[in-house]
């Protein structure tokens, strides 16, 4: 596992995303990370940024306490709210119910390279630890991204 | 017949950082055998092993989803439109002891 950079989230956006992961248990549940890329690298310019959240329907009706599903359509909304906001759709949370916070294999089958991956584990109701990953290019391995929570949001500028 | 391709946000890196490409293509399967020429690295993203469609890529021509078109043989015609569009899925999967976790 490599380290893909940093990821800054608002201490606030990160309670949200555990409060949804506690809301939804014992299923997972998913949403689109709305913000900006950053430079790309981390070490020379400013880290990949969480601004908003976009919590969407767990679309995986069938079994969704071991997986989740965001339709194309959802994709597209939440694209769109991205748009209409100055951001970009940088990634998608989800969460593990009574799992710990780590990419499965069937995380990596289904993911796509670039986005970040936050990951909540939600132990019998209690959000505990969260987890950013990226896909590696070669598609066999993650890249785990440090989740820096700041006290307050950036500035958009 | 000149076809546009819609390269979606997570694959522009591997396109030279481009939002869309065009195309010389018949098919819709053209279409995307050229753009994976032209850009390498999409392929392993877009395609399987066995060169079929990822079940999590959704292809578009002019809004409609080609599963219910012609699937990749949906010809294509000039100044069409093609959107890749991604699904997103994931999930803790089986029991612990049944599936390869990567441990970070």
């Amino acid at each position: 596992m490599t380290d893909s950079g940093k990821l800054w989230i608002s201490a606030e956006l990160a309670e949200k995303i555990r409060a949804h992961g506690a809301e939804t248990y014992p299923h997972e549940c998913c949403g689109a990370l709305l913000g900006r890329d950053g430079s790309g690298d981390a070490a020379e310019g400013k880290p990949r940024e969480v601004l908003e959240l976009f919590p969407l329907v767990n679309r995986r009706e069938d079994s969704p306490r071991n997986r989740f599903s965001v339709s194309p359509q959802d994709v597209l909304k939440a694209e769109k709210a991205a748009e209409a906001r100055g951001l970009d759709v940088i990634g998608w949370y989800h969460s593990h119910p009574d799992h710990p916070a780590r990419p499965s294999e069937y995380d990596r089958e289904y993911a796509w390279p670039w986005y970040s991956y936050l990951i909540v584990s939600v132990q019998r109701g209690i959000p505990r630890e969260m987890t950013s990953w990226r896909l590696h290019d070669d598609r066999e391995r993650y890249s785990e991204e440090t989740i820096e929570i700041r006290s307050e949001t950036t500035s958009r500028s | 017949m000149s076809v546009k391709v819609m390269i979606p946000t997570p694959l522009r890196p591997h396109a030279g950082g481009k939002a869309a490409a065009e195309f010389q293509a018949r098919t819709v399967a053209e279409a995307l055998g050229r753009l994976t020429t032209e850009f390498g690295d999409l392929k392993r993203h877009l395609f399987t092993e066995d060169g079929k469609l990822r079940s999590f890529v959704n292809v578009y021509l002019n809004g409609e989803d080609i599963r219910y078109l012609g699937q990749e043989n949906t010809p294509t015609k000039d100044g069409d439109t093609i959107n890749i569009i991604p699904s997103i899925a994931g999930g803790k999967g089986l029991s612990r002891g049944a599936e390869k976790q990567f441990s970070g």
